[in-house]
């Protein structure tokens, strides 16, 4: 069909670097040019992600948080895929992302005052290159798409991250992003963490195709990987990021792994899945896939991965002490205090009103 | 300078918008090549080229889900909503993102979102909608519609300006109304002008119904009524100083809209007039508007909008008070 323009070349330096089934082949793993610290650093990322992640569950539990949303089991695709990228590439998150955001740096403890209710961004996004969560589903997805044509039309070279769960993709926000984003050719990489869960609707009920062959259809090259192997995460961002800062367009990204924990401390899974499937998973740990990896080339050692465990215990007693410590903004400015850069004056005026009425209470 | 139409107004300010600042971008649906369905954006991409002003694909909530991206990377975007009956699609990303995206990062997002509003041109179906009070409900947001092409040319410029988002609602029937304008006249978000004095009753209107408004004035006038007509230009925020200091004088008070009454924006100035203005009323305040159904099939919509009938039998039973 003449009118019908192919955007964004076939060409695809991802594929060849994963097997059928989308595991890493034994050739690109070797070549990946980490050293053997990079390759650690990757272990201890995802030691001290899931540590924070059991604390996080634990101060909830404890009354301390409001809520929480694990992202136990998908530490590889938070930590292979920050590793991937250069640190002034911006991440547009979801809302399970918290490990990602660790990986760019941001305090535990001050993120977690998203959930304790004490603010709706606790970071600077422009410090990390990380985003505010969005909480409703897919909307993120066009924020990445417009930043990376924001980047292009700039001449720049970084690329932009955007990553979203198996649910997102049914959303027409998504769909609408996946079309801009090829059609403009934007500098983005689409990561989709398919852990088969929308809470509790599973994978099969979401969606009756394959999300990363979806994305031919958008004009750009997808591909489903092993989301639970952080160095094939880590190689199929690295790669897509390395092609779309040539120019060559968007990427997708199906990473399957799996939800180990619940939805959210409000939920309970244990009413619509069934123990087997926990346990089969269970089984593809990813770090004590990486770690029994790391053990047999001989680069992580027992004393090692001790002191990692005692690094990630210390970092939790801290996220308990400075959570407990954190000192709410005035009510005045938690509530007034970020909402315009030029307050209106009916604005100002309730807020005075207010914080007036505070007084001598 | 010789008198120009609204639409050559609002095209002029976006012209005037992309020299002044090269970190502005115009983009929608045909906004490009053709100019723009109403050619308000008629010649701006030749001029300023295919980068800054841009077609997108037909799909508003991702026209404003980019608008966040780009704005985050500091550009200021001036997305197109091509009819008041599509920005629904985007409802979610203006008001869970573009209203609230500063509140929960820090980082203005300067985006001016153009959305022609009002019937009256004898449209289909979804073409006429008059959607403002879903937006003034929302906090992080600023509210304009003008109602002359020299208030379109210099609140579109402010808008623009502004660091915070605008919902830029131009009345598309009054496009091709005509009259002189000064490009250096600011218009400042928040700032109700008097379009006409008076001293029996205050007409209070916006967008379209601003010249209904005087039309009805004109109309009183032959009958020794006095009508002031207030202009609000701005509905978020909302000029109250203006309206009380008119009803200081008139006592009485009319509000005029196209969009449905009930829970329509005209109910918030009544509740406002009752709460700060109470003393100063001779008459409870009177709404014309839309009525309670959705926008009718066109050959209605003159039955259906508010008239000069209309808001001369509203003043009547305001003045029959007291």
């Amino acid at each position: 069909m003449a009118d019908v323009v192919q955007v964004v070349g076939t060409d695809d330096p991802v594929r060849p670097l994963f097997s059928e089934a989308g595991e890493l082949r034994a050739d690109a793993r070797s070549g990946l040019g980490l050293d053997a610290a990079a390759l650690r650093d990757l272990y201890q990322k995802m030691v001290l992600i899931r540590r924070a992640d059991k604390e996080a569950l634990n101060l909830q539990r404890q009354g301390e948080l409001g809520l929480w949303g694990q992202y136990l089991g998908q530490e590889a695709i938070h930590v292979g895929a920050v590793a991937a990228l250069e640190p002034t590439d911006w991440i547009f998150p979801s809302y399970r992302e918290f490990g990602m955001a660790m990986c760019r740096g941001v305090d535990p403890a001050e993120m977690l005052t998203w959930f304790r209710g004490l603010s709706h961004g606790p970071w600077d996004p422009r410090k990390y290159a990380f985003a505010p969560l969005a909480v409703p589903v897919a909307t993120q997805v066009p924020h990445a798409v417009g930043f990376a044509m924001g980047s292009k039309l700039r001449g720049d070279d970084d690329v932009v991250l955007g990553t979203f769960g198996d649910g997102a993709t049914s959303k027409g926000d998504w769909h609408e992003a996946m079309n801009f984003a090829g059609v403009f050719r934007a500098p983005v990489i689409l990561l989709c963490q398919n852990n088969h869960w929308a809470i509790s609707v599973p994978l099969a009920k979401q969606t009756a195709g394959s999300i990363a062959e979806r994305a031919p259809g958008y004009g750009f090259p997808g591909i489903r990987i092993d989301g639970n192997d952080v160095l094939g995460v880590f190689a199929a961002v690295r790669a897509a990021a390395e092609r779309a800062r040539r120019g060559d367009g968007p990427y997708l990204i199906e990473a399957m792994t799996y939800r180990m924990g619940a939805h959210t401390s409000s939920d309970d899974p244990t009413r619509y899945r069934l123990d087997s499937e926990l346990q089969a998973w269970s089984a593809k740990d990813p770090i004590a896939r990486y770690q029994s990896w790391l053990q047999g080339q001989g680069l992580l050692d027992e004393a090692a991965a001790a002191a990692i465990d005692g690094e990630a215990e210390t970092m939790a007693e801290q996220m308990r002490t400075r959570l407990r410590a954190a000192v709410p903004a005035p009510a005045g400015e938690a509530i007034f205090g970020r909402v315009y850069e030029r307050p209106p004056d009916p604005f100002t005026e309730e807020r005075e009103e207010f914080e007036a009425s505070l007084e001598g209470t | 300078m010789e008198p120009v139409t609204m639409a050559r107004a609002l095209n002029l300010s976006l012209r005037d918008a992309l020299a002044g600042d090269e970190q502005v971008l115009v983009f929608g649906e045909d906004v490009g090549t053709l100019g723009g369905v109403f050619r308000i954006t008629d010649g701006l991409q030749k001029t300023f080229g295919a980068d800054r002003v841009f077609d997108t694909p037909l799909a508003e909530s991702t026209i404003v889900g980019i608008a966040v991206g780009l704005a985050l990377r500091g550009f200021r975007p001036v997305p197109e909503i091509q009819f008041d009956g599509f920005v629904y699609s985007a409802f979610d990303q203006i008001v869970s993102h573009v209203a609230k995206y500063r509140n929960r990062s820090g980082i203005s997002l300067p985006i001016t979102i153009r959305i022609p509003f009002g019937g009256h041109i004898g449209a289909v179906e979804h073409h006429s909608e008059s959607p403002e009070a879903y937006f003034t409900h929302t906090a992080g947001l600023k509210v304009v519609a003008p109602a002359t092409p020299g208030d379109a040319y210099g609140l579109l410029r402010s808008a623009i300006a502004d660091p915070d988002p605008v919902i830029f609602f131009e009345p598309k029937a009054r496009y091709y109304m005509k009259e002189e304008i000064n490009p250096e006249l600011e218009v400042p978000i928040g700032s109700a002008r008097v379009a006409r004095e008076g001293s029996g009753a205050t007409i209070i209107a916006y967008g379209p119904t601003v010249s209904l408004a005087l039309d009805a004035a004109g109309a009183a006038e032959k009958e020794n009524i006095s009508l002031e007509v207030i202009d609000l230009r701005s509905l978020s925020p909302l000029d109250m100083p203006t309206i009380l200091t008119s009803l200081q004088k008139t006592h009485r008070a009319v509000v005029v809209h196209e969009a449905p009454v009930f829970g329509g924006f005209g109910g918030e100035i009544a509740a406002r007039i009752s709460d700060d203005g109470f003393d100063l009323l001779e008459a409870p305040v009177a709404r014309v508007g839309g009525m309670d159904a959705p926008y009718p099939p066109s050959r209605y919509e003159k039955l259906y909008l508010p008239d000069v009938d209309r808001i001369l039998e509203a003043v009547d039973i305001a003045l029959a008070y007291g």
